[in-house]
């Protein structure tokens, strides 16, 4: 199962989300429909219609950047980055 | 014995603010995760505030909370143009419960409703066939931080009935649910080249009487009234500061009183002379007084947007607005005296009150 590791804004938007979770997906797109089942509105939080990550959110697989098609192995690690921007 | 509640947004959240007496407030938030929030409403139904909020990051969501803010959900479950679907989300900018039901307006200009209390949405329009309608979802046409459908105004006593407007181009009416929309904008003055003959008006406030027959229009170029549900309006900038000016109010009681803050129309769109000040009609626009007494008399170069000024239903009504740089105004006597309410804020977006038990 991939392991998945989301940033700290998202987790107090939906109660009982942990910071890092595993996941059985194929492809990124995939393991956040899995997450979107048990935390329903989580997708809406990640993805915008197209569809496509949000501007300001990056997600990288075994540390490479990736997408929402990127393919995923058992092993993988899939961090989930909030771009640093604001003030 | 009831209880005030002033709703406030921020650029960082939701305030609640509340009191007993409207003098001593407590402060309660930042609550929406601290989301840049466009305006906040209580359903006096159901008891829930909703807020209108929408995250850099996280994209657009409305917030409710049932228990007056101490915990909340969000949604935003229908809120979207299709996939593949010319416009795109980009927040929404206002919400506003009515008859059961929420409406919820967005940039690019839609208008949405929820009939489940804010659980789920669907789109009732975004004003096809309309004229003027690709200009103002043309990106290359709005002013930085447009917000596409900028306030939904609900006839008080008909639920199919009400107005939205669409900001830089119209006031629109609809008198059954939102299914055909008339524009309501004659009589405005326009100080640029008119491209459509009933739209292209930048539309800025609309503060109806309690008969909603009288409403006062602060739009970008004066103050405007019309005494017949918007059908026609009349400009009574006359004896204002300025023309140009966002918040506005109407007394709760007496539809001939109505208040506006004039701002600096140029790029700084701050109160003019640095002089903090509310500017009163008592005649329906036939005259204007300055109103400043506990309020910044110099060096108060500060601005407040178009959500920013409200007025209770009290029989003493109490008027409320906000800055966008944080500080919150209060008065009891009419305007006529102010005094500061709560802390400092992050820019203050929008203003609104309620009354609860």
């Amino acid at each position: 199962m991939a392991e998945v590791h989301l940033p700290p804004m998202l987790s107090p938007l939906f109660p009982g989300l942990p910071r890092q979770l595993e996941v059985e997906a194929a492809t990124v797109d995939e393991a956040i429909a899995r997450l979107n089942e048990q935390w329903p509105g989580l997708r809406d939080r990640l993805v915008e219609p197209g569809p496509a990550l949000r501007p300001h959110i990056n997600v990288y697989v075994d540390r490479e950047r990736g997408g929402l098609d990127s393919a995923l192995e058992p092993s993988s690690r899939v961090d989930v980055i909030a771009a640093i921007s604001g003030g | 014995m009831s209880k005030s509640l002033l709703l406030v947004g921020t650029r960082k959240g939701l305030f609640v603010l509340e009191s007993d007496d409207r003098r001593d407030w407590s402060v309660r938030g930042p609550y929406c995760e601290s989301w840049p929030v466009y305006n906040a409403a209580l359903d006096r139904d159901s008891g829930t505030i909703y807020a209108a909020a929408s995250s850099e990051w996280f994209g657009s969501a409305i917030w409710r909370s049932a228990d007056l803010g101490e915990t909340w959900e969000h949604s935003s479950e229908g809120l979207g143009y299709p996939d593949g679907d010319e416009l795109k989300l980009s927040k929404v900018s206002y919400v506003m419960p009515a008859h059961g039901r929420l409406l919820v307006g967005a940039e690019a200009a839609g208008l949405f409703e929820s009939t489940d209390g804010g659980k789920t949405f669907s789109l009732m329009t975004t004003f096809e066939g309309q004229e003027g309608r690709e200009a103002w979802n043309d990106p290359a046409q709005q002013p930085p931080g447009h917000l596409g459908l900028s306030a939904i105004i609900p006839h008080p006593d008909e639920a199919d009935h009400f107005w939205v407007i669409v900001q830089g181009y119209s006031l629109f009416e609809t008198t059954d649910g939102g299914q055909t929309w008339t524009p309501r904008n004659k009589g405005l003055r326009r100080d640029w080249p008119a491209e459509y003959e009933e739209i292209g008006f930048c539309v800025h406030k609309v503060a109806p009487a309690s008969d909603f027959e009288r409403m006062y229009q602060q739009n970008h170029v004066g103050m405007h009234r019309s005494d017949d549900g918007g059908k026609s309006w009349t400009e009574i900038t006359g004896g204002l500061p300025t023309e140009f000016g966002f918040a506005a109010a109407t007394h709760p009681h007496d539809r001939d009183t109505s208040y506006v803050i004039p701002l600096d129309p140029g790029h700084g769109r701050t109160m003019p002379d640095g002089k903090a000040a509310v500017w009163r009609t008592r005649d329906a626009g036939s005259s204007w007084e300055q109103l400043g007494r506990g309020l910044p008399g110099k060096n108060a170069y500060v601005g407040v947007l178009r959500e920013g000024m409200t007025i209770d239903s009290d029989d003493a009504p109490g008027l409320y607005f906000g800055t966008s740089t944080g500080q919150l105004f209060g008065s009891l006597d009419e305007g006529e005296s102010w005094g500061q309410i709560g802390g400092l804020f992050p820019g203050i977006t929008s203003v609104a009150v309620a009354a609860v038990d």
